[in-house]
């Protein structure tokens, strides 16, 4: 073996911090070998096994009315809680970035908390909260309000798993901006709602759009925190992820993944979404 | 006490007591100021001296702990912001990055609601005052320093505000762009008439553009008056410092005169203090080369040509002390001083001032000119 100053000068990186060629193809090697196996057989996979049975099985799996009842429960609960997760996130980055009060260190703490904990404890506060031997369980009860295995459960438990995303997409952003120049529309007659309309909006709109991008795609994948509240009702409360999962205990593997396989598009379609604004979003 | 900036009418900026603190910093301590109508006044001072905040407590920015700011008879302390109708500029202009020129100029029109006719003809006449007509489609990005300055400004005015209010007008700009931008302000100062409050660090920019100079240090007015007079009689060491190199001298003191190593030299008024500084500004010291009565002996430790003339560099041993000359062309190419040369110098002027009573001086002196104080014995 002959290795010995076969230090390998990439084109444009100085010699004097390359590493020895074998290293770089090495770390290279694995990275690309764990995307392989971890990301793109099991990607592969979900479409073989969807499309095992032909096209017109596919077609069937989807159009399934349990299929079809899950699909509209999903939309309509991602339709409240992003916009709902919007508000909240404008509203929170506005107060983090422009405003020092007390507590502000806590709030942009907090706002991590749904990263950090697990779904299923997730799920699992709201039915203490809301479950009929939860807190506000006789009280719901009595009015005949249901929360916990109905929609408002599941858009709640969605909109607690999901709503750090637009805060912390719009943090940063803001605070980099400064405040100047909503200073100097309001010095030049704007009211809040004229400065937060023509001035603040424009400038965080590729933040935004970011956020909304990753909000939804959560939204729409969540399978834990909503496991637990929806009680599994086969064409009521059932969303997509759940009824993957429902499926796929029935031993009805190809229906499984035909409707994951939907998922997974929604999945893909979304980080495109996200490389094409990301380069907006550096760019304001 | 108020400083009265002349006008004799009711004055249309009436700043009283205006005290200022942001935790245990006093960013202003009990400020008074008037300022007439159609008048153009710097506020002038170090980084810390209050002047920013006093200019953002104008424009509705921030707010004051105690005092009150009128503006044309009416306080100021029930008109938010938006209301006031202030034009100010912010150092760095603020302008709206997503918006072109045309619409950076028509925005405070746009939020007034104002017909579109009315706003294209203002926004058209503003744009022929700062001769960007071609540029209007442009955004902020793609405009220099000195034309975002002015689409700044054009900003500022488009609503016809009561005040025009400067931060640090051509601080981000570079040297001769500023020159230039300052006689425009200048002159378009004197074409519009309307009153002008611009805050700056920098001595010459005040001088050049203002009518009236305040010179502001740690939250308070040292000196107010014309850009000459203040230059000419200093109120205190603070601005005698601040305005310009100085050269500072320990002295002994009696009698309305000052002993500098074997010189004698007449200060005028003196304050009873045995030992003292005196304070003389590079151009009034004198050089020559041969030995005269009242001169010192010295040696040129440096020639520098700058704009004005020569900036000379000299080292005295009767005092142990650096001092700065400055000569005009004329007088050093007849010298024709070299470094390390032996000359002779003596004060044409020097002052002395009154300790000051908040405290030791030093804290309160900005750095001053290329020299270090090597005379602080």
């Amino acid at each position: 073996m002959t290795r010995t100053g076969a230090r390998v000068a990439l084109p444009g990186a100085p010699a004097v911090i390359g590493d020895p060629g074998w290293v770089r193809g090495l770390v290279i090697g694995t990275a690309i070998a764990f995307v392989g196996l971890f990301v793109l057989v099991p990607l592969a996979a979900v479409f073989r096994e969807a499309l095992r049975a032909g096209l017109a099985a596919y077609g069937r799996a989807l159009v399934d009315p349990a299929a079809l009842a899950a699909g509209r429960l999903t939309l309509a609960t991602a339709a409240i809680a992003v916009p709902l997760n919007v508000g909240f996130g404008i509203a929170a980055a506005w107060a983090i970035a422009r405003v020092r009060f007390p507590g502000r260190a806590i709030l942009t703490t907090l706002i991590d908390l749904p990263l950090a904990v697990s779904p299923v404890i997730a799920g699992m506060v709201f039915v203490l909260l809301f479950g009929a031997h939860g807190l506000l369980g006789p009280w719901l009860a009595a009015h005949d309000l249901h929360v916990i295995f109905a929609l408002p459960g599941i858009v709640l438990a969605t909109t607690f798993v999901t709503f750090p995303f637009v805060a912390r997409e719009l943090i940063p952003v803001m605070e980099a901006q400064g405040a100047e120049e909503e200073e100097a529309a309001i010095v030049l007659g704007a009211s809040g709602l004229q400065t937060f309309w023509r001035v603040t909006l424009p400038r965080i709109k590729w933040g935004l759009l970011h956020g909304v991008v990753l909000c939804t795609a959560r939204a729409v994948g969540e399978f834990g925190a909503v496991s637990v509240v929806s009680g599994h009702i086969r064409g009521r409360t059932n969303t997509l992820p759940l009824h993957v999962e429902i499926l796929y205990n029935e031993y009805e593997y190809q229906a499984a993944f035909a409707v994951a396989s939907v998922l997974v598009l929604i999945a893909l379609a979304s980080l495109v979404a996200r490389r094409v604004i990301a380069h907006r979003v550096e760019a304001t | 006490m108020t400083h009265d900036l002349g006008g004799a009418a009711a004055p249309f900026i009436a700043i009283r007591g205006l005290t200022r603190r942001f935790g245990g910093f006093t960013a202003l301590d009990d400020v008074s100021l008037d300022v007439p109508g159609g008048g153009l006044v710097a506020l002038l001072g170090p980084s810390g001296s209050g002047k920013t905040t006093l200019l953002r407590i104008l424009a509705g920015l921030d707010h004051a702990d105690r005092g009150t700011v009128a503006l044309d008879g009416l306080d100021l302390a029930s008109q938010p912001a938006r209301q006031r109708n202030v034009g100010l500029v912010f150092q760095h202009y603020a302008l709206f990055r997503h918006l072109d020129v045309y619409e950076n100029i028509a925005f405070a029109l746009r939020v007034r609601r104002r017909p579109r006719a009315e706003v294209d003809a203002r926004v058209r006449e503003l744009l022929a005052l700062i001769q960007l007509e071609t540029l209007e489609r442009r955004l902020p990005s793609q405009l220099s320093g000195g034309q975002r300055q002015r689409v700044a400004l054009a900003r500022a005015l488009a609503a016809r505000p009561r005040v025009l209010l400067l931060d640090e007008p051509f601080g981000a700009l570079d040297a001769q762009v500023r020159a230039e931008l300052r006689g425009w302000l200048r002159r378009l100062h004197d074409e519009i008439q309307l009153t002008t409050v611009f805050v700056t660090h920098d001595q010459d920019e005040a001088f050049e553009v203002a009518d009236r100079v305040v010179v502001m240090n740690r939250g308070k007015i040292e000196q107010i008056g014309a850009p000459a007079e203040v230059f000419a009689q200093p109120a205190n060491a603070f601005v005698m410092r601040f305005l310009g190199h100085v050269n500072v001298l320990d002295a002994e003191l009696a009698d309305g005169r000052a002993r500098v190593g074997d010189v004698t030299l007449d200060v005028g008024s003196h304050h009873g203090d045995a030992r003292g500084r005196i304070y003389v500004r590079p151009h009034d010291i004198a050089l020559a080369r041969a030995p005269g009565d009242g001169a010192l002996a010295a040696r040129v430790v440096r020639v520098t040509p700058l704009s004005r003339g020569l900036q000379i560099e000299l080292q005295v041993p009767a005092i142990g002390a650096r001092l700065r000359a400055d000569l005009d062309w004329e007088r050093g190419a007849a010298l024709a001083l070299r470094d390390g040369e032996d000359v002779f110098l003596s004060l044409r002027q020097a002052r002395v001032f009154a300790p000051r009573r908040e405290g030791p001086e030093a804290a309160t002196e900005p750095p001053c000119g290329e020299l270090p104080h090597a005379v602080h014995a």
